[in-house]
């Protein structure tokens, strides 16, 4: 069973994917209870492989038993072990959420449809994240994406349709570079299994295919990713998809995206390469500087949470490819704790907004007044999201940019400090405006611009749903916890980025 | 130095934390709401008073929470310049706490349950700051503390209370995100450490240029402490129901930014290091800028409350110019004006939330003859005014001597003249208040003429503590022994003994 288990968190839930529309037909609910079965199942296997790779080291699993470079090869080391508990903690919690969530926004009809195709994406991500051959990491990405396009598009409004169709236009680019990308490779070593390219192409550093083929990489991942200025998908998908689905995207997507990233610069390719063969390095060191400042303006100057938490999230992807392109010890390390500290703070934040929108049917920043005492358990943990991406001591924002700080001294760039400090002074801009309307602010009965017969004269508390509030309670007490007792993702994070920079 | 291992000072610091928990849950039953506060505001003195003998047979206690990341630990240290900082806040608590109790009731104020809890927490925060061993504690509380105090500030919740907050908040979080937490880890970068030490941790381990620029950084990003330009969220803040000024903008919040200064001059920068390179000076002569400026500027002020908060701005300066000069008695004086300040200024801001309760005056053009009105608030005022400038025989006297002998250790003998010039300032804002109060005749305002020999003070729960606070400030003169001991053996840590 355990021998198997590579394959099993990634068969559960694509079988599962198959079966819940069918379960749907007998009672709606039980789609949903297969997703959360599912989940937890891949979540509870992940730990387990995780706890393995802790104990005795990276664990390789041959698909049908052919031996790599011939065969496919499931590679679980510390970095995607790491990477593969988030997702599936994240899978989970949203999947928790998702049934009160979705059931207000999603047709009723459309629920185990929705259920199968979020099986579908979390597989997708999953499969990346564990894969050890580059042409099955493509597969996944594309399963992934195919998922994510239709998850935005099953929203009821109508600009959810031309979200998706933005996402699905770009995203095929980027998915054809990444092809292009492989193809690539394979013509001049005739391998895919990763490890196997990773020795093999030292030798042809010098080729112009191998160059090309790492540019075609770099910006089919960059769109991927949504590294500024190809990020222009991400907002409006974020921002109409269902709240579970921004969820689920924003904390688990583009870290995904990310993980490939580094995989496809450090293990297929060598930092070496990167630095003295096409001297793409400061490029990204470039584009991340520039992201994580314009996303924040951007955030800035938004009115509505969700995208205002989506331009966020650009910036946020901005201080991952930071830290990676410093290529050293502690930037790469510091990316891998942003990968889990922004999914945990960006989590709770998508997952509150959805919330909002459960209750109130607002998303306008400027109709939030008076929150503060009507939902106060989720907007205690909107704030404890904010001060974390604010990166506020104690929090896990603070680890994180903690060691991009160092790491970029480390790296002689001292103007990446203030870089730094620029963008956690306009984080607490964007987000003290939130939570200056939620506590300060006195509500402003009958004053909603949006949701017309949803306003609520009462100043009752009317927190959200159970269901809802746990898992925002789970992921802001992590947001916290991590970002005190800080040492397991450490000491994880930190042999990850010794195995890649080897 | 002896280390004894103690979770004492997280008690004290639990305390308050646990109150504020109590207090929120009985928002619905004031008197029980209240007793909670007094309660944790008498159980906090009483555990930092326990932690006292300790600390004057020369010893420090330690309380070890956790590691964040390698090198940056939440940890609690209580020495002699902690204990100045702790005794005062949390006494002075106790006496705040009465007078809110009168003043929040007495205007019937909204939102009283969110004020005391934030006050609490507060308490909490500066007694973090007390006691941080290292400048990664320091730094959490001085956050937590410019976070929870922001609610106080915005308290009214008027446009211009909001305003005033905003300000305090892009004040405070913004330089120090901007300016301390840079300079932070970069004495982290150099020295891979955070504790204070006696002598300082730089020395040797970072080029001069770096100094300098942390230097500045610090100075720039320690806002708290109100140095000129960046003083302009002192006078916002002062929005804030007067309670709220009196301990938290004349001491807890303010002296929590002196006290940083003087950790970060002593225990990071350390004397020989400073005064090799010569930023003492420099320092000095921004806050002697500061102290006459200030002033000058108060003494333009026709409310009340925002003289108060000049002379504040001017009087904190005093102590960054004192530790700045880097001499024995001058740095003696910079600890104990933290707790004399305290006391003379706490009276003056009680007096003036007295006279707004009674009367509803908050210009000085108004006070003429109140002194008669209200006898015992106009008393304490004078006794907090004289201490501000310095007159025997108000506490106000002792720091200034050694003020004055410390500059001239240091060969400083310009900074004798801004002293000189200060007082004269000082004396110029206070005593006509003084002399309005007492010996002008009630200017009919609009209203039929009061008979004048009425006595209309405030509510007992009011007037009480601000006496008090001015018989304080006079004991300070007689008796101030207890913090000229703590203040010796911070310059005898600091300075190696001499």
């Amino acid at each position: 069973m355990f021998k198997d288990l590579p394959i099993l968190i990634i068969v559960i839930p694509l079988l599962c994917a198959v079966i819940t529309p069918l379960v749907g037909r007998i009672n709606r609910v039980f789609s949903w209870y297969l997703v959360v079965i599912a989940t937890a199942l891949c979540f509870l296997g992940s730990l387990s492989l995780m706890s393995a790779v802790l104990q005795t080291g990276t664990i390789s699993y041959w698909l049908g038993g052919w031996e790599p470079p011939w065969g496919i090869e499931y590679v679980i080391d510390y970095l995607n072990g790491f990477v593969l508990c988030l997702v599936a903690f994240m899978a989970f919690v949203v999947a928790v959420y998702a049934r009160k969530s979705v059931e207000s926004e999603v047709d009723e009809a459309r629920l185990p449809v929705f259920y199968a195709v979020y099986l579908l994406f979390v597989t997708g991500l999953m499969g990346i994240v564990i894969t050890g051959d580059i042409f099955n990491l493509y597969v996944f990405l594309e399963i992934a994406s195919l998922a994510g396009y239709a998850l935005i598009a099953i929203a009821r409004r109508r600009e959810a349709l031309i979200a998706s169709f933005s996402y699905l236009v770009m995203g095929t680019i980027g998915a054809t570079f990444i092809l292009l990308g492989i193809g690539h490779l394979y013509m001049v070593t005739g391998t895919l299994n990763m490890a196997d390219l990773g020795a093999r192409l030292p030798e042809l550093y010098g080729s112009k295919v191998v160059q090309t083929a790492f540019a075609f990489f770099a910006t089919g991942l960059s769109i991927k990713i949504a590294l500024f200025p190809l990020h222009n998908w991400l907002p409006n998908s974020y921002t109409y998809a269902p709240s579970a689905v921004s969820a689920i995207m924003a904390a688990t997507a583009t870290k995904v995206g990310a993980y490939a990233l580094i995989r496809v610069m450090f293990t297929v390719f060598h930092a070496d390469f990167i630095v003295s063969g096409i001297q793409l390095n400061e490029m990204f060191l470039f584009l991340a500087a520039v992201a994580i400042l314009a996303g924040s303006i951007l955030a800035v100057a938004q009115t509505d949470i969700k995208k205002m938490l989506a331009y966020s999230s650009i910036g946020q992807i901005g201080y991952i490819v930071l830290g990676i392109s410093l290529l050293n010890l502690t930037g790469i390390q510091g990316s891998l704790l942003h990968i889990l500290n922004h999914a945990l703070m960006k989590g709770t934040l998508f997952l509150v907004a959805g919330a909002i929108v459960y209750r109130l049917g607002i998303t306008t920043i400027d109709d939030f007044k008076g929150l503060g005492k009507k939902m106060p358990v989720s907007m205690a943990a909107f704030t404890v999201g904010a001060l974390s991406m604010i990166g506020v001591p104690l929090t896990v924002g603070f680890v994180s940019k903690w060691y991009l700080a160092i790491a970029s001294l480390e790296a002689g760039m001292w103007f990446l400090i203030p870089v730094l400090l620029l963008s956690s002074l306009l984080t607490a801009v964007y987000f003290w405006r939130v939570i200056d309307n939620i506590y300060f602010q006195p509500h402003e009965v009958g004053k909603i611009s949006h949701g017309p017969e949803l306003v609520h004269e009462d100043a009752r508390p009317q927190d959200a749903p159970a269901l809802m509030l746990w898992p925002i309670i789970v992921t802001a007490v992590l947001c916290v916890v991590f970002g005190i007792f800080t040492s397991l993702p450490l000491s994880i994070a930190e042999k990850a980025s010794m195995i890649l920079l080897r | 130095m002896e280390i004894y291992q103690s979770a004492a000072p997280l008690y004290a610091m639990l305390v308050s934390l646990g109150a504020a928990v109590l207090i929120g849950v009985s928002g619905k039953k004031p008197n029980l709401r209240e007793s909670w506060t007094i309660l944790a505001a008498v159980a906090k003195f009483a555990i930092v008073l326990s932690m006292l003998p300790i600390v004057l047979e020369g010893k420090a206690i330690e309380f070890f929470i956790v590691s964040v990341l390698p090198g940056l630990d939440l940890k609690l240290k209580v020495d002699a310049m902690g204990m100045v900082f702790a005794l005062t806040a949390s006494f002075l608590w106790i006496i705040t706490s009465f007078y809110s109790i009168g003043y929040m009731r007495s205007l019937a104020e909204h939102a009283q349950t969110r004020y005391f809890m934030c006050f609490a927490v507060a308490l909490c925060a500066a007694l973090g700051i007390a006691f941080s061993a290292n400048l990664f504690t320091l730094f959490v509380f001085y956050e937590i503390l410019t976070l929870c105090t922001y609610p106080l500030v915005a308290h009214k919740q008027t446009k211009e209370a909001m305003y005033g907050a905003r300000k305090y908040l892009i004040f405070l979080l913004g330089t120090s995100i901007f300016f301390q937490l840079p300079a932070i880890f970069l004495v982290y970068f150099y020295t891979g450490t955070l504790d204070f030490a006696g002598q300082g941790i730089l020395a040797g381990k970072a080029p001069d240029l770096a100094v300098i620029v942390m230097f500045f950084l610090f100075i720039a990003g320690i806002t708290k402490a109100a140095i000129m330009p960046l003083h302009s969220w002192l006078p916002a803040a002062m929005v804030a129901p007067t309670p709220v000024s009196a301990l938290l903008h004349a001491v807890a919040v303010v002296k929590a930014g002196v006290f940083t200064v003087v950790r970060v001059v002593l225990y990071v920068f350390g004397v020989d290091l400073l005064d090799e390179i010569g930023l003492g000076v420099i320092l000095a002569y921004i806050a002697s800028f500061t102290i006459i400026v200030a002033s000058i500027i108060a003494m333009m002020q026709d409310n009340l409350k925002l003289r108060l908060a000049y002379s504040t701005v001017s009087q904190l300066s005093y102590v960054v110019l004192a530790v700045a000069l880097l001499a024995p008695s001058a740095v003696a004086s910079s600890v104990m004006h933290i707790t004399i300040h305290a006391f003379g200024k706490i009276t003056l801001f009680f007096t003036a939330g007295a006279i707004y309760v009674a009367t509803h005056k908050t210009r000085i053009s108004e006070l003429d003859g109140i002194g008669r009105k209200m006898p015992f608030t106009m008393l304490a005022f004078t006794l907090g005014a004289l201490s501000m400038i310095g007159i025997p025989p108000l506490g106000g006297f002792v720091s200034k001597w050694y003020l004055m002998m410390g500059s001239i250790e240091a060969e400083q003998l310009p900074i004798l003249l801004v002293l000189a010039g200060s007082t004269i300032l000082n004396a110029c804002y206070f005593l006509p208040i003084v002399y309005a109060a007492f010996f002008k005749e009630a200017r009919p305002d609009g209203h039929p003429v009061e008979p004048v020999h009425k006595i209309q003070e405030a509510p007992a729960f009011m007037v009480v503590p601000l006496v008090l606070t001015g018989i304080g400030a006079m004991i300070l003169f007689f008796w101030p022994s207890l913090f000229l001991e703590l203040a010796r053996m911070v310059v005898s840590c600091a300075m190696g003994g001499n």
